[in-house]
C-alpha cells in the first residue's frame, strides 16, 4: 500500500476544532458532517419505526394511543427520506464527488455550508412540533384535508410545512452547487464520459433535485396559506381542489423515489466493478439508462392517484411501466460485470449484491402497482409499505452501508473491521426480509397502512409478530455497525491509500486527503485513470506494445 | 498496493474557459425558479379549470382594470429590464460609474413598481381569503413582488460594491448576474400580467 509523499500542510494558525467544523467550507468535512447529521435523524426516525412495530406486534392498542401513533409514522417518513436518506447522499456526493472528478473543492464552497446548515435547522423545526403540543400527523404525503386547520389544528403541522421548505430549500441550493461543480470543475481530461458513474447518478439525481423540489415548496406554501391566511387553495366549498396537492406532491414525490435510489445505484456501480475485479458492463448504456429513469420520472406521478378517479389510467400505466426498461439495462449491467469476476466479498461487495437482489424485488412490486386494476386493490395497504421499503431500504439505505464500507478508509485513512461488518450484514438482510417481506402478504389480504390496530380474528397477528421482530433485529444489526466505526476509529489499522484496488481518482490521493486534495494527477484517459496507472507497465492492456515486443523479437532473430 | 503515486505526472494547469461559473449557477437557480414558478401557475390553472361560477375577482369586487396602475408598473418594469442591460454594457466597456448610475435607476424603477403593486394591492377590493381566486391571485402576484423585492436587494449591493470600486471590464460577474435574475423576475411579470389581466 503506498502512501502518496504530500507537502505539509501550513500550519499558519490554529483555532479550536469545534470552531472548526462550525465555519468549515471544505468540501470533505461538509461531506462528514452532512453523513453525521443524516446519522443522528436516522437514529431517531428508527426509533420511531420501533414504536410503531412495537405497537402493531399483536392486535389492540398497546404501547401508544392513536394519535401518537400517527405523529410516530408521519415523522418516521418524513425524517427517514427528507433528513436520512436524501442528505446523506448529499454528504457522500459533498465527500467523493470532487475527488473523482480531481477537483479542489466545490465550485461554490461557501453555498455549500449554507446548504449543510440549512439541514438541522429545518430537521429540528419539522421535530419541534414534539414540543408544542405533538408533531405533524398527516403521513409523509400531508394529504389534503387531512393537514388542513379543521384536522390537523395543532401548531407541529406548520412547524412542518416550515421545516420542509428550509430543507427543500437547502437541497435547491446544494444542486445548484453540485450541478455546477460536474459542469465546471472537471479535471483536464476528464470528460463527461470518462466521469465515474456514481457522478452521473449524482448528475442526474441532482438535476431532479432542481427540477422537483421547487414544485413541492410552491405546494407547501399554498397548504401554509390555507392552514394560515385563510386561503383556499384545496378547500372545495370554495373552489379549491384537495386533489391539486396530490399531484403537486406527486409530481415533486416520484421524482424524489429517483433522488433517493440513483445514488445508491451508484454506489453500486462502484462497488461491483471494483470487488469483482472488472469493468462496469455497459458504461455508456448504464448513463443512458440513468438519464432515461430521470427523464420518465417526469411522467409517472399520477400513479400514485389511480383511486382519485382523475387521471387517465392507461398513460400513467404505460409510462410507469417502460421505468422498467432503464432499470432492467442496469439488473443486466450488474449481472454481466460479476459474470466470471473475481469476487471478492467485503462487508462493501455484500452490501453491494444486497441491493441488486432486494432492488430487484422492490421494482417488481413497483411494476405490479404500476397496473391499475391490481393498485385499485393495494392503494394505501401494507403491499405498498412493503414495495416502498424494498426500495427506500433494500435500495437506498442499504446503499448507505454499502458506501460507509466502501468510503469510509478514504474519509479516516482506517479499515473497518470485516468480520462485524458481515455481521452487520447479515442481521439486517434477515431482520429487513423478516420486516418486510411478509407486508407483501398482508397488503394482499387487505391490511390498510397507517392504522394502530387490527381485528385479532383476521389472520393477520403471526405475520405482525413476524415483521415486528425483523425490525428489532434491524436495530440489533446497528450495534456491530456502531462498535465497528468506533473501535476502528479509536484503533483501527491504517488503510493505506488505495486499500480496495479502486478505479476512481479518490483513490489517487492520501487516506483522508489533504484540505486541498491533489498534489498530483494520474493522467485521465478513460473512466478509471488509477486502474490505468496501476497497470500502465502491463503489455497486456497496450496491444500495440505486446504487437511491438513481437516484431523486435522477430528482428533479433 | 502498487507504487504508482510517485509515478503521477503533476497536475496540468487548470484553465477556466468557456463561460464563468456564478453565471453557470445563476442559470441553473432560475431553472430551479421556473419551477417553482411553474408550480404557482399550476394551481392558477387547475383552480380556474375546476371554478364552478364566473372567474374572476370574487363580487362585490370590480374587474380587474388595466388603468390606473397596472399598465403602468408593468411598463416600469420593462424599462428596468433595459437599464439593467444598459449597466451592464456600461461595465463592460469598463465605465464603473456610468454602470453605476444605471444600477440605480434599475433600483428605483423596482422600488417603484414594488410601491405600485401595494397601492394597487388596497384598490382591489378583494383578500387572499374571498374564495379560490383571492388566494391565487395574492399568491402569485406577492412571489412576483418577493422576487422583485430580491433582485432589489441584489440591486442594492451591486450598486455599494460599484461605489467602493470593486467591478471593472474584467471583472464584473456579480453584475452579470444579478441582471440575469432581474430578466428572469421580468419575464415571469409578462407571464403573471397576461395571465392575470389579459386572459383573465
Amino acid at each position: 500500500m503506498a502512501t502518496t509523499t504530500l507537502a505539509p500542510e501550513g500550519k499558519a494558525y490554529t483555532r479550536s476544532w469545534v470552531l472548526d467544523w462550525l465555519t468549515t467550507v471544505d468540501h470533505k468535512k461538509i461531506g462528514v458532517l452532512y453523513i453525521v447529521n443524516s446519522f443522528v435523524f436516522f437514529f431517531f426516525a428508527g426509533l420511531l419505526a420501533l414504536v410503531i412495530r412495537s405497537e402493531l406486534a399483536v392486535p389492540g392498542l398497546q404501547f401508544v394511543d392513536e394519535s401518537t401513533f400517527n405523529q410516530s409514522f408521519t415523522m418516521h417518513g418524513t425524517l427517514m427520506i427528507f433528513l436520512f436518506i436524501v442528505p446523506i447522499f448529499s454528504g457522500f456526493g459533498n465527500y467523493i464527488v470532487p475527488l473523482m472528478l480531481g477537483a479542489p473543492d466545490m465550485a461554490f464552497p461557501r453555498i455549500n455550508a449554507l446548504s449543510f446548515w440549512m439541514l438541522p435547522l429545518g430537521g429540528g423545526l419539522i421535530v419541534s412540533g414534539y414540543l408544542v403540543g405533538g408533531a405533524a400527523a398527516g403521513g409523509w404525503t400531508g394529504y389534503n384535508p387531512l393537514t388542513q386547520e379543521n384536522f390537523s389544528p395543532g401548531d407541529g403541522t406548520d412547524l412542518w410545512i416550515m421545516g420542509l421548505a428550509v430543507v427543500g430549500t437547502a437541497s435547491i441550493l446544494g444542486s445548484v452547487n453540485f450541478l455546477t461543480t460536474i459542469f465546471k470543475m472537471r479535471a483536464p481530461g476528464m470528460t463527461l464520459f470518462r466521469m465515474p458513474i456514481f457522478v452521473w447518478t449524482v448528475l442526474v439525481t441532482q438535476s431532479l433535485i432542481l427540477l422537483a423540489t421547487p414544485v413541492i415548496t410552491a405546494a407547501l406554501i399554498a397548504l401554509f396559506i390555507d392552514r394560515n391566511y385563510g386561503g383556499s387553495f384545496f378547500d372545495p366549498s370554495v373552489g379549491g381542489d384537495p386533489v391539486l396537492w396530490q399531484h403537486l406532491f406527486w409530481f415533486f414525490g416520484h421524482p424524489e423515489v429517483y433522488i433517493v435510489i440513483l445514488p445508491a445505484l451508484g454506489v453500486v456501480s462502484e462497488v461491483l466493478p471494483t470487488f469483482s475485479r472488472k469493468p462496469l458492463f455497459g458504461y455508456h448504456a448504464f448513463v443512458w439508462a440513468t438519464i432515461g429513469i430521470g427523464l420518465l420520472s417526469f411522467s409517472v406521478w399520477a400513479h400514485h392517484m389511480f383511486t382519485t378517479g382523475v387521471v387517465f389510467l392507461p398513460f400513467f400505466t404505460f409510462m410507469t411501466a417502460l421505468i422498467a426498461i432503464p432499470t432492467g439495462v442496469k439488473m443486466f449491467n450488474w449481472l454481466a460485470t460479476l459474470w466470471r469476476g473475481s469476487l471478492v466479498f467485503t462487508s462493501a461487495m455484500l452490501f453491494g449484491l444486497g441491493i441488486v437482489s432486494m432492488f430487484l424485488i422492490g421494482g417488481i412490486s413497483g411494476v405490479m402497482l404500476a397496473s391499475a386494476p391490481v393498485d385499485f386493490h393495494l392503494q394505501d395497504t401494507y403491499f405498498v409499505v412493503a414495495h416502498l421499503h424494498y426500495v427506500f431500504f433494500g435500495g437506498a439505505a442499504m446503499g448507505v452501508f454499502a458506501a460507509t464500507y466502501y468510503w469510509f478508509p478514504k474519509m479516516s485513512g482506517r479499515l473497518l473491521n470485516e468480520t462485524l461488518g458481515k455481521i452487520h450484514f447479515a442481521m439486517l438482510f434477515v431482520g429487513f426480509n423478516a420486516t418486510f417481506f411478509v407486508q407483501h402478504m398482508l397488503g394482499i389480504q387487505g391490511m390498510p397502512r397507517r392504522v394502530a390496530d387490527y381485528a385479532a380474528d383476521a389472520g393477520w397477528t403471526e405475520m405482525n409478530l413476524i415483521s415486528t421482530v425483523g425490525a428489532f433485529l434491524i436495530a440489533a444489526s446497528m450495534v456491530p455497525f456502531v462498535v465497528n466505526v468506533v473501535t476502528s476509529l479509536m484503533n483501527g489499522p491504517k488503510s493505506g491509500d488505495d486499500p480496495w484496488e479502486g478505479n476512481t481518482l479518490e483513490w489517487a490521493t492520501t487516506s483522508p486527503p489533504p484540505t486541498y486534495n491533489f498534489d498530483s494527477l494520474p493522467p485521465i484517459r478513460s473512466e478509471r485513470p488509477v486502474f490505468d496507472l496501476r497497470h500502465r507497465d502491463d503489455p497486456m492492456f497496450h496491444p500495440e506494445l505486446a504487437h511491438a515486443t513481437e516484431t523486435s523479437k522477430g528482428a533479433d532473430r | 498496493m502498487s507504487a504508482h503515486a510517485p509515478a503521477a505526472t503533476p497536475a496540468p494547469v487548470r484553465r477556466q474557459g468557456g463561460f464563468p461559473i456564478p453565471l453557470v449557477g445563476m442559470l441553473l437557480f432560475i431553472s430551479s425558479e421556473v419551477m417553482f414558478f411553474g408550480g404557482l401557475f399550476a394551481t392558477y390553472f387547475s383552480a380556474r379549470a375546476s371554478f364552478a361560477g364566473e372567474w374572476g375577482p370574487p363580487p362585490p369586487a370590480p374587474e380587474l382594470e388595466f388603468f390606473p396602475l397596472p399598465i403602468p408598473i408593468t411598463i416600469i418594469l420593462l424599462i428596468s429590464s433595459f437599464t439593467m442591460h444598459f449597466g451592464v454594457r456600461a461595465i463592460a466597456r469598463g465605465n464603473s460609474g456610468r454602470m453605476r448610475l444605471w444600477l440605480l435607476v434599475t433600483l428605483g424603477l423596482g422600488i417603484l413598481f414594488l410601491i405600485g403593486q401595494v397601492i394597487d394591492y388596497t384598490t382591489l377590493g378583494f383578500g387572499i381569503s374571498d374564495g379560490v381566486y383571492g388566494t391565487v391571485f395574492y399568491t402569485l402576484t406577492g412571489f412576483h413582488g418577493a422576487h422583485v423585492f430580491g433582485g432589489v436587494v441584489g440591486l442594492t449591493i451591486l450598486a455599494v460594491r460599484a461605489g467602493a470600486g470593486q467591478f471593472s471590464a474584467r471583472n464584473h460577474v456579480a453584475v452579470e448576474a444579478v441582471s440575469y435574475y432581474w430578466h428572469f423576475v421580468d419575464v415571469v411579470w409578462i407571464a403573471l400580467f397576461t395571465t392575470l389581466y389579459v386572459l383573465g
